[in-house]
């Protein structure tokens, strides 16, 4: 007899656990408003991206198009594998003594982990970490450019 | 469920058929083949076959500084990121021995948590995903994104942060951090008792995991198994208890120990150390320490020359890195001691003997990330 | 039941194109046409109902989920089922080298072919039904028992160990879930006096069998969900073809217009289960009546038929669908357990209490 209500009794409780767990999904399916789903990229004007999400580095540029690296390839040397190569050129100024300045800030996006070894070894401030996140291309070639734009030049200290 | 004993005879010598599982497919989380001998519907043996996503990490990180060979750890063990990172970093330190602030100790700790709860959600709607129910995987991953972007907004990356560094912590806490953890430990609350109702009661899945994949103490030991499966067959190993770190003494927290040793045991250690991870960053939110948030060191750090060892606790269990110095500014050698590899060894002694479709229960509940098997 | 507005009924129309075709015909043609329009209309029935049930169970799992589902192609997704057959239609059908061609190829129309038999006895209103036979419930679970010869065929000349595998465990579970299902039938059967399908809808005039045999038909019902479920292989026992076991079920060498063969046949069979539960159990095309709120009665009666008739079977297909949402999966020898050992004895013992009350009268 024992056994027979027993039986009965696991049968029920088997029974109210199972009305328990869709009890939780026939809730979410009545509050549509508890949806999750950001429709990207629809949103695009009300996307929240933080500021200091790490998507690309970047060398800023001001409106008289200058920017701020002197070439000294102490980024370089930083970076874990290799996603920077640093080209500088020695040229020669008026009053003789050679100088050298960067001629191209050659950025691998294809190989940067993104861990802002770089940033933190520039002795001038000269490049950080962008918030964008959309770079897909069709050709693995156009990861490989360039960060300082046609034409720019150094910022020259105005204070010596 | 009990399990055929495993020393019976095979019904007849030419029944048994071997079924590859993997690399590819959806159940176990990675790149992991299995090779399984089978009698019919019982298991006969487990061969794991490594060494598909095998990266030689140890092997570059010789040639890195001790700056930057911290990145590679995130992508060991990708769901506890942030605690490999500080085990790198506290290596480092150890070595220059240099100590740091009481801010960056407790901002450590604070991510560290946070990392810790974010991957047993994982942990959990995989789980409900490799047992068959496809909604717990959704509400996981609800609670998930919102530790994610809290950690967005501190340390700029989502799943490799790289925000741990020798000396302290990359940026200060962003302005909203407190009241963002604090808004998700609310909502994390409410929502552990839905998990408790969608899965834990469900006798579905009790009659799936409780009985499967026995594991004994004296296995554990022998097979040098740490972690939440260890602790769910009775072994004491929490390293933040045995050899603490960063402040871990000074907060009030228990190590779950349970006895029994099957799947169900392990899903309900797993659930409670989340409950306990809560607690911690409860205790430490409200009195965060002021004070700078990284000491400056050196810019080529230089380790004497000597043999160190440093340990921490990740979501799965023990992390060591051993490290061997000549003096110089790269590391001579370096040796990653990861918890999924010992955790792998346990999937045999578990396993054999039991049906298929145990299986996937054990292998979800052994919670294994591949990347860190193989490095 | 029928009300005493002016309305016009379903059965006046197919009973007006009945007597035009036979008025301007030869007997043999009239006969031949009509049978080529009903045919016509099982088929568009079946299809339409198909591709809304596809639509269905994805925007349901997402909402359960807390995600949106389809709603890209067509307004709020309602092209995506069109796509994924056009999609279907596309692929190469590949047969495996060794396979017995003749079974690969026959496997997918058997099972649909059951399918579309066992529509014949179900009355969707009030007289609209295909084939009134006497023994209409009968029928209606032996065709289905034949969809299991469809499963093992297909497993079998696949020529795949893993989908033989599938395939026997398949078969098995479907042939004991028949046993559950059809004693949980004839529970009603035994209270309501008759096989026929248009006597068990007049006999719900009153009331619905749910409500009127209380106890022996509300356990009735949850034993015929449960084994229904189990029947068409949906979670939480579908083990045949679950994704993240090792096999991947009796139609994993399927591929193209064959495999939505099969995955046409699968959700027939649900709707076919959800309209003999809804017949059965429900009151059919029988609208809600309570006794004594004369007005609500009657506001319930202007409700044409065939509405409450698919009004019940989706509910009780939204029943079943949020069952595969919710709960983990069963592992073979569980699910059979389940049959053998709780379904099975409670089916019996449910019997002898229905007929208990029949013979003394109990119920309403």
């Amino acid at each position: 007899m024992r056994s027979i209500i027993n039986y009965y009794l696991t049968v029920l409780r088997a029974f109210l656990s199972l009305i328990r767990g869709m009890k939780i999904t026939g809730y979410y399916f009545l509050h549509p408003k508890k949806i999750l789903t950001q429709q990207y990229p629809n949103n695009r004007e009300t996307l929240y991206i933080p500021d200091r999400f790490k998507g690309r580095v970047v060398l800023p540029h001001d409106e008289n198009n200058e920017h701020a690296c002197t070439g000294c390839s102490i980024c370089q040397s930083a970076c874990p594998n290799g996603s920077i190569t640093i080209h500088t050129v020695t040229e020669e100024l008026p009053d003789g003594k050679k100088k050298k300045r960067l001629d191209r800030w050659e950025y691998n996006l294809g190989m940067c982990t993104l861990c802002n070894q770089c940033i933190e070894a520039c002795p001038s401030d000269a490049i950080k970490m962008e918030n964008k996140f959309e770079f897909s291309v069709y050709n693995r070639d156009k990861l490989i450019y360039d960060l300082n734009k046609p034409g720019s030049k150094l910022k020259e200290k105005t204070t010596e | 469920m009990e399990f055929t004993d495993p020393k019976l005879q095979v019904s007849e010598p030419n029944e048994e058929f071997i079924i590859n599982v993997g690399p590819q497919h959806p159940s176990t989380h990675g790149v992991l083949h299995l090779e399984i001998k089978l009698d019919g519907e019982e298991v006969l043996d487990v061969k794991p076959n490594l060494g598909y996503i095998h990266r030689g990490i140890e092997k570059m990180t010789e040639s890195l500084t001790y700056k930057q060979f911290s990145y590679l750890t995130s992508r060991m063990d990708y769901l506890s990121a942030h605690i490999n990172n500080q085990a790198c970093a506290l290596i480092v330190e150890k070595g220059i021995e240099m100590t740091i602030s009481e801010r960056a100790k407790a901002i450590r700790i604070l991510m560290a948590e946070l990392t810790r709860i974010a991957s047993h959600q994982l942990w959990w709607g995989a789980l409900g995903l490799d047992l068959g129910a496809v909604s717990p995987f959704f509400f996981a991953f609800r609670e998930r994104e919102m530790i994610l972007e809290i950690f967005e907004e501190t340390c700029g990356g989502r799943l490799t942060m790289n925000y741990i560094v020798p000396g302290g912590v990359m940026h200060d806490l962003h302005p909203d951090f407190v009241r963002k953890v604090k808004e998700v430990m609310a909502q994390l609350k409410k929502n552990l008792s839905e998990y408790d109702r969608l899965l834990t009661g469900n006798i579905i899945f009790q009659k799936r995991t409780q009985g499967i994949g026995l594991l004994s103490q004296e296995d554990i030991i022998s097979l040098g198994v740490t972690g939440p499966i260890a602790r769910a067959s009775g072994l004491n190993c929490d390293v933040r208890k045995l050899h603490p770190y960063d402040g871990y003494e000074k907060l009030d927290f228990k190590e779950i120990i349970a006895t029994k040793g099957d799947s169900y045991t392990r899903y309900l250690v797993r659930l409670e150390e989340m409950k306990q991870s809560m607690h911690i960053v409860e205790q430490l939110i409200d009195n965060i320490p002021e004070g700078s948030y990284r000491e400056k060191t050196k810019a080529v750090i230089k380790l004497p020359k000597g043999e160190y060892y440093q340990r921490v606790e990740t979501a799965r269990g023990e992390f060591g890195i051993y490290l061997v110095s000549d003096g110089g500014s790269k590391p001579y050698r370096i040796k990653y001691r990861t918890p999924n590899f010992s955790n792998l060894a346990a999937l045999k002694p578990m396993a054999v003997g039991s049906k298929i479709g145990d299986l996937v229960a054990i292998m979800a509940t052994l919670d294994l990330i591949i990347p860190d098997i193989d490095r | 039941m029928q009300n005493n507005i002016a309305q016009i009924h379903l059965v006046d129309i197919t009973r007006g194109i009945h007597a035009w075709l036979f008025s301007h015909l030869n007997y043999g043609m009239a006969l031949a046409s009509e049978l080529v329009f009903t045919a016509i209309a099982m088929i568009t029935l079946v299809v339409v109902m198909a591709i809304v049930m596809v639509y269905l169970e994805r925007k349901i799992a997402a909402f359960m989920q807390m995600r949106l589902g389809p709603n890209r192609v067509g307004l709020y997704g309602t092209l995506q089922a069109v796509a994924d057959v056009v999609k279907l239609l596309l692929k190469e059908i590949i047969t495996p080298k060794d396979a017995d061609h003749f079974l690969f190829a026959l496997a997918p129309f058997l099972v649909t072919a059951v399918s579309f038999l066992a529509l014949a006895p179900i009355s969707f209103a009030p007289g609209i039904q295909l084939w009134d036979i006497n023994i209409g419930i009968l029928y209606i679970t032996a065709v289905t028992s034949m969809g299991v010869i469809g499963i093992l065929m297909a497993g079998w000349s696949s020529n795949n160990k893993y989908s033989l595998l599938g395939a026997m465990r398949s078969g098995a579970q479907i042939v004991s879930y028949e046993l559950s299902a059809g004693l949980s039938l004839l529970a009603i059967v035994v209270m309501a006096g008759s096989l026929s399908v248009n006597d068990i809808i007049q006999s719900q005039a009153d009331g619905w069998w749910i409500f009127k045999g209380h106890i022996p038909a509300m356990v009735a019902f949850v034993i015929f969900i449960i084994a229904s479920t189990a029947e068409l292989n949906r979670a939480p026992f579908d083990l045949a073809e679950a994704e993240s076991e090792l096999t991947a079920g009796f139609h994993t060498e399927y591929s193209g217009m064959k495999f939505a063969m099969f995955f046409l046949a699968e959700y027939t069979n649900m709707l076919i289960a959800s309209m003999l539960a809804a017949t059965v159990f429900l009151g059919g095309w029988q609208p809600l009546h309570i006794g004594g709120l004369d007005g609500f009665n009657h506001v319930m009666a202007f409700i044409p038929g065939i509405i409450w008739f698919f009004g019940k079977t989706f509910t009780i297909v939204f029943l079943i669908m949020w069952f595969r949402w919710t709960f983990p999966r069963l592992r073979i020898d569980q699910l059979l357990k389940l049959e053998w050992k709780y379904l099975l004895p409670m089916s019996i013992v449910n019997i002898l209490v229905a007929a208990f009350v029949t013979i003394s009268g109990w119920h309403f």
